[in-house]
């Protein structure tokens, strides 16, 4: 058994304002302090917006799975530290996105991945 | 502040135009702003100018003549001709010149631009997932804004209807035939909710507006239109923008439009239900119902009814995008900024043929809003 630690995204905490960045930021958009300390941001959030991308974006840069390209959701995530992050959504049916949907991280790499709840837990 | 007036206008056609290149549109629409001013390029004394990628604007004097003026390169993204067209009033109000030039132009490839993650300050991962999209960010946007003020799929195709059928009427306008409300909601999904045909096209065209000061807007046989104000602004903290990684703050989103229109309103001394004829920018036809409201023409949610009751229409209470907008004109981005001016300074002095707003039409307001959160306003009168 090897141990797998849980992904976990990065951001900031502005030492002056208490404003929370994604990613982690040189200077605070608020206050514009540069003391920014590095902080894990919570790994689950509620879904604040979201779309579907219906079409192939271009490649590139776009790089589709090795089995084609599928419509998917993208959108933001309201954390716990009030940030909003986007990210790609994974869902069975679009509507589970609805009404601010609670969903958890499952990768950062190669932007934030957030799943339905729902879904991991069948996992 | 000394007056600033609107005293020549023009454009070069929209529209895909195989061999002719943004630089001879940029020519073309200066040349018409200087016939319609009744002046020679050797008058113009200060211009400012430019486009997203279709050159730089100083190397216009190649083709316009080389009178040795300063000639100010401009990019800012959507709002590249809303900035030329600031420093051309400032070049008029600090007596620096009598005469001056904004010019924007652009000639974009078929297709949805393709912007590099990098050149956003993004890590390359973001193209990666296919997250570089622009209209990912307008659909979100809206689609949020439709579940919370309840706006509809029928307003949305409402707005990009009027935008055809005003094309139609418009002789320049590059997409020329009436569109269904039908065939709209029925489309290709782009991005939920939005499909095709709500969204503009990257397109082809020049536009160029010359300003003067009060002094020679008096000259005889002109028909000045009053830049009452103009104001610019980039977004405030808290803000949701096209390639935002993340939103920052509590509560709902800051509006650089809101901010924008309402100094323009402010510095004018004019309301927005003053106003009789309007341009907004409509990348998508859910960015003219949220602007409409972000730039105090009506209440968050008041769309669905506005809307529906006709009162943006050409014969309605609040005219909006008579030209057809960018929906129906195609959007070069260094040109839509003008393009809009154009066509206020058109209703204002009632030249606007088969689209002209009835009953005289004396003020007039104008909004581009643009990536990475830039908005210019203008209120014109006469």
């Amino acid at each position: 058994m090897t141990d797998v630690q849980p992904p976990v995204l990065e951001g900031s905490r502005c030492g002056v304002c208490d404003n929370v960045a994604f990613p982690r930021s040189r200077g605070c958009q608020r206050c514009g302090a540069e003391a920014m300390q590095v902080i894990d941001l919570g790994r689950r959030g509620t879904v604040w917006g979201f779309t579907v991308q219906r079409f192939a974006p271009k490649s590139p840069p776009y790089v589709p799975p090795a089995d084609g390209f599928v419509p998917f959701a993208v959108g933001y995530v309201e954390l716990p530290e009030g940030v909003k992050v986007e990210a790609v959504l994974d869902c069975d049916d679009v509507a589970d996105l609805e009404d601010e949907a609670v969903v958890e991280l499952v990768a950062t790499t190669p932007v934030p991945r957030f799943t339905t709840t729902r879904v991991f837990q069948e996992v | 502040m000394s007056d600033v007036s609107i005293i020549g206008a023009g454009l070069s056609a929209f529209g895909r135009q195989p061999g002719v290149s943004g630089r001879e549109m940029a020519v073309s629409a200066i040349r018409s702003a200087l016939a319609d001013a009744q002046l020679q390029w050797g008058d113009v004394q200060v211009a400012f100018g430019g486009s997203d990628g279709a050159g730089l604007a100083d190397t216009l004097v190649a083709d316009l003549g080389l009178t040795g003026i300063p000639f100010t390169n401009v990019k800012n993204g959507c709002a590249t001709g809303g900035s030329a067209l600031v420093s051309a009033v400032n070049a008029i109000r600090s007596g620096q010149a009598q005469i001056a030039l904004a010019v924007g132009f652009d000639k974009h490839p078929r297709g949805a631009f393709d912007p590099r993650a990098e050149d956003w300050g993004l890590d390359a991962g973001y193209g990666d997932a296919g997250l570089m999209v622009t209209t990912q960010f307008f659909a979100i946007k809206i689609a949020r804004y439709m579940r919370r003020h309840g706006i509809t799929d029928q307003t949305l195709a409402r707005v990009a209807a009027k935008a055809y059928r005003n094309g139609v009427l418009n002789p320049n306008a590059w997409r020329r035939e009436a569109i269904s409300e039908h065939d709209i909601l029925t489309a290709d999904m782009v991005n939920d909710p939005l499909t095709r045909y709500m969204f503009c096209s990257p397109g082809e065209g020049g536009a160029a507006i010359i300003v003067a000061s009060e002094d020679v807007a008096r000259s005889t046989g002109l028909r000045p239109v009053q830049l009452l104000s103009v104001a610019t602004k980039t977004r405030r903290f808290g803000s949701f923008e096209v390639f935002s990684p993340a939103v920052q703050g509590t509560g709902e989103p800051t509006s650089v439009s809101s901010d924008a229109a309402a100094e323009a309103f402010q510095t004018a001394g004019v309301r927005p239900d003053e106003i009789g004829v309007a341009q907004l920018q409509d990348t998508e036809s859910g960015a003219e119902i949220m602007h409409l409201a972000e730039c105090g023409f009506c209440e968050h949610g008041e769309q669905e009814e506005l809307i529906a009751s006709g009162a943006t229409e050409i014969g309605g209470r609040i005219p909006v995008n008579t030209d057809g907008g960018c929906i129906a004109n195609g959007e070069p981005i260094g040109a839509s900024g003008l393009r809009q001016v154009h066509e206020i300074v058109t209703q204002l002095r009632g030249e606007a043929g088969d689209r002209q707003v009835a009953g005289a039409p004396k003020l007039g307001f104008t909004h581009v809003y643009g990536a990475p959160g830039i908005s210019a306003c203008t209120v014109l009168g006469v």
